[in-house]
């Protein structure tokens, strides 16, 4: 089988980086197979009969067959043998997906929302995906995603505005993160290296940019880097710095550039003091208040040009994360 | 329309002129070109944005200047809904079932003729709503309407009326399965049982069952979306307690046997041909029969394998993963019987017959690759990836748009009293069938390697195999441009056909071309079985 492995699974299908992607790829290879043997059997016996009984003259004569039931019945019983068994044996793969009741070595909590991905660890440590706007390269700035290789990582997955679906092609397994409810995504990485995220369920202008990158390191690797970066986290911060955190962890890089380039939302540079014209009412300039209630019921006030597209942050950010990006975003001239 | 036939009698198409006659005509044949414009115009709708869609995608990032990420979504949503809603699902029951059904049946026409006229007008208002959505609002979530994104503030409120539009082409779909349900029952020529009937018959009925029994369901669910969205009743929105994955199952429940209201038409479509240009009685009648009756029974128990990664229940996915499997058996069956009549056959390669070929070629990949997604632990990989685009373009484009193109030339003599060139036919098919492999076969590759559906922008790595795809999307625009060639030259200058060009059995080959506004001077006796060729 070792060819068949060159020439099929290894070349379309991603690196296996789990424990279970090497039995995803085995069914993978059987039902390429298959599948290639029936095309064979039904197109080649197909070409081969409109050749060996091409119409030579306009008064041929054709066989009087209306049926046979011995080959009726074995292309009924045969090819439903084999859907059995295809069936059993994806069974038994996804079965090892699904571990939902497992508890993992590791768990962590996963939220999405339009378009980012938020990591939380058991001491605190959170990440979060880069923006929307950025690339591959950049996928692990400023943090990274880190687990251990050989341990089994349980995800809890929730999201907070609409669906999205978390999907490691590396670790061939995918799960929906829905809004009220928690889903587990369950793996065991076995070779390290970064593995990318995608969003696979449509979640709107920037579905195709809410990417991610999961990073397997040696065990020891891990527990530095999770010491370090729970120390990290609980230093407290002055509030500008505080600010410029909040806004890649709370997913606001996603939708407003700090740069003046026009993503979903308005850019921070230049917003704080100037004149805002929104979609319905009179204007306003833009002041703390201004910010504040943008912040926590974005759709009272939409500015014109661009969609209602925000969700309430109302009990999300206490008044210190408020005042804290308030004070950000009053840096960004 | 021109009626410049050889002979001069009355026929369906000078029987009454003018415009107001057709607008207000109870004639079947009339109905089934009045959708055939119709629908077409739709096809050609929805395929320009398959085109632009394609181009946007030949390089990462933008490559059109005016496709943002959010003219792409939108362009994404029409092409789904207008090729689902307006194009596939009515296409060969309205068109060809309209014409051909009461015909083969040795009717004068449909049971209710006046209610097939309604049908008609139910479905242009239907498409009009949903076409003006388009020009108005902005609407990007994709044919399926999932909540909670389609009741968000980031979708517009030109989803209701996307919706309203669907809700209402329901209905017409609705009217004209029961119109056929009835007809087929009712309206058989004396002689003709219920085992005697074209296979062709056997399939539009069979979709007729699933059309009256699921679509209603579509139309409960459209509806509570849109209670959703304008009162907030809390079925589907999370934040008043509501779930939205119960959506999807409302969905699919219409959703998933909609699929076979697409495909078993294609199916009967291509049992006429096989048994034609083969010119031999159709091998297992019965088997194709009862498979299309099966097929119809267990496409309502699969919804749920559209939701293997949804969150429902493991054992859920399991039982779905089963049923799915069996519907694999009756379409086999059906493969494995249309192969088998060409066996000692007089098979002829004319235009329809290509399409045939072509038919059989695509599904057998599109219905083998639907085993891959079948599986449980398989599909976890290949759900929402361009491997489920690939698969069902195979089915759906690959199967029933090559059936509805074989169709069209099959049956435009009798329609029209004319032949279209065959050499027009056979190049369309052959740009149609290279470029349909050329763009679809390489996305069942980037579906493995891992590349989401509906994705404006990709990695780098995915950039070749997406230039392939859409050259020869180009292909098929092009195929189909020159199938379009080939029925006007047919309408202006094509040969006289006579009653029977092909050598067919079934009874739309018995009377003149064009057919009489009755069809039958007298009902017809039926004596044996529908393709007694000896």
């Amino acid at each position: 089988m070792t060819w068949l492995n060159l020439i099929t699974a290894t070349s379309f299908m991603p690196v296996q980086a789990s424990e279970v992607a090497k039995n995803v790829d085995n069914l993978y290879i059987f039902l390429l197979v298959s599948s290639l043997i029936s095309f064979v059997i039904l197109i080649g016996g197909m070409t081969w009969f409109i050749f060996k009984y091409r119409r030579k003259t306009d008064t041929d004569k054709t066989a009087y067959i209306t049926h046979n039931t011995l080959a009726e019945f074995l292309w009924s019983f045969i090819p439903l043998v084999i859907m059995i068994v295809i069936f059993w044996w994806g069974w038994v793969i996804f079965a090892d997906l699904r571990k939902v009741h497992d508890k993992g070595d590791i768990e962590i909590h996963v939220t999405a929302r339009q378009w980012q991905w938020t990591f939380k660890y058991a001491n605190g440590v959170t990440v979060v995906s880069p923006n929307a706007t950025e690339k591959l390269d950049t996928l692990f700035q400023p943090n990274g995603i880190y687990v251990p290789v050989g341990k089994t990582i349980r995800l809890v997955m929730t999201s907070q505005d609409v669906l999205h679906s978390f999907f490691v092609p590396a670790f061939r397994n995918k799960m929906d993160a829905i809004p009220g409810r928690y889903t587990t995504f369950t793996f065991t990485p076995t070779e390290k290296g970064d593995f990318i995220v995608y969003c696979t369920e449509f979640c709107g202008t920037s579905h195709s940019n809410m990417l991610s990158a999961i990073r397997v390191v040696d065990s020891e690797t891990y527990d530095k880097w999770y010491a370090a970066a729970g120390n990290a986290g609980s230093a407290k911060l002055p509030p500008v710095e505080l600010g410029k955190k909040l806004y890649a962890e709370k997913a606001c890089a996603g939708c407003h550039s700090i740069d003046g380039s026009r993503l979903v939302g308005p850019s921070y540079k230049g917003l704080f003091g100037s004149v805002r014209e929104f979609e319905s009412g009179p204007g306003a300039t833009a002041d703390e208040n201004y910010i504040r209630k943008s912040i926590l019921q974005p759709t009272a006030q939409v500015v014109k040009g661009y969609p209602p597209a925000m969700p309430p942050y109302q009990g999300q950010l206490s008044d210190d994360e408020v005042n804290a990006l308030i004070e950000y975003i009053k840096t960004l001239k | 329309m021109s009626t410049a036939t050889a002979s001069h009698t009355d026929n369906y198409l000078n029987h009454e002129k003018g415009i107001w006659s057709w607008l207000t005509t109870i004639d079947h044949k009339r109905i089934g070109i009045m959708y055939f414009f119709a629908i077409m115009s739709f096809f050609l709708l929805g395929g320009i944005f398959a085109l632009l869609v394609r181009i946007e995608l030949f390089t990462p990032g933008q490559t059109l200047g005016f496709v943002t990420p959010d003219i792409y979504n939108r362009m994404m949503t029409y092409h789904g809904a207008i090729m689902v809603f307006m194009v596939i699902v009515p296409g060969i029951p309205a068109i060809f079932g309209n014409f051909i059904l009461p015909i083969q049946l040795g009717a004068k026409d449909v049971a209710f003729p006046r209610l097939n006229l309604a049908s008609w007008y139910i479905f242009m208002s239907g498409a009009a709503i949903a076409a003006f959505s388009l020009f108005t609002q902005k609407v990007d979530t994709g044919w399926t309407f999932y909540t909670p994104y389609s009741i968000s503030n980031s979708v517009s409120n030109g989803v209701i009326m996307l919706v309203m539009g669907a809700f209402v082409m329901g209905f017409s779909s609705i009217l004209t399965g029961l119109n056929f349900i009835v007809t087929t029952h009712k309206l058989r020529a004396p002689g003709m049982t219920m085992n005697r009937i074209p296979l062709m018959v056997w399939a539009l009925y069979a979709t007729s069952i699933i059309q009256v029994l699921a679509t209603p369901v579509l139309a409960i669910t459209l509806l509570l979306l849109v209670a959703e969205r304008t009162l907030g009743v809390g079925i589907f929105d999370p934040t008043l307690g509501g779930d939205p994955v119960l959506f999807q199952h409302f969905f699919w429940f219409y959703s998933h046997p909609a699929v076979y209201i697409m495909i078993l038409p294609a199916m009967g479509v291509i049992s006429e041909l096989v048994a034609t240009f083969s010119r031999k009685i159709i091998f297992g009648y019965t088997a194709i029969a009862y498979s299309s009756l099966a097929i119809a029974a267990v496409s309502f128990l699969v919804w749920g394998h559209h939701m293997f990664v949804s969150g429902q229940s493991e054992f859920a996915g399991v039982l779905f993963s089963f049923i799915t499997m069996l519907v694999g058996v009756p379409t086999a069956i059906k493969l494995f019987n249309w192969i088998s009549t060409m066996y000692k056959g007089s098979v002829r390669l004319d235009a329809p017959m290509l399409f045939a070929i072509g038919f059989m070629f695509l599904f057998t990949i599109g219905g083998l690759t639907g085993v891959f997604l079948a599986s449980t632990g398989m599909d976890v990989h290949f759900h929402d990836t361009y491997f489920v685009v690939a698969h069902f373009h195979y089915v759906m484009v690959g199967g029933t748009l090559m059936a509805v193109m074989g169709a069209i030339i099959y049956w435009f003599p009798k329609v029209t009293g004319k032949m279209t060139s065959d050499l027009l036919g056979r190049i369309s098919w052959v740009f149609i069938f290279t470029g349909f492999n050329v763009t679809f076969f390489p996305q069942f590759i980037l579906g493995s390697m891992g590349m989401p559906r509906r994705y404006y922008d990709y990695l780098p790595e995915f950039t070749s195999l997406n230039q392939i795809s859409t050259i020869g999307s180009w292909l098929i625009g092009t195929g189909f441009l020159i199938g379009l060639a080939a029925v006007i030259h047919g309408l202006i200058a094509g040969k006289v056909a006579g009653d029977n060009p092909w050598g067919g059995k079934t009874l739309e080959w018995t009377i003149p071309s064009p057919p009489t506004h009755e069809n039958f001077e007298k009902t017809p006796t039926v004596t044996g079985g529908p393709y007694e060729y000896r």
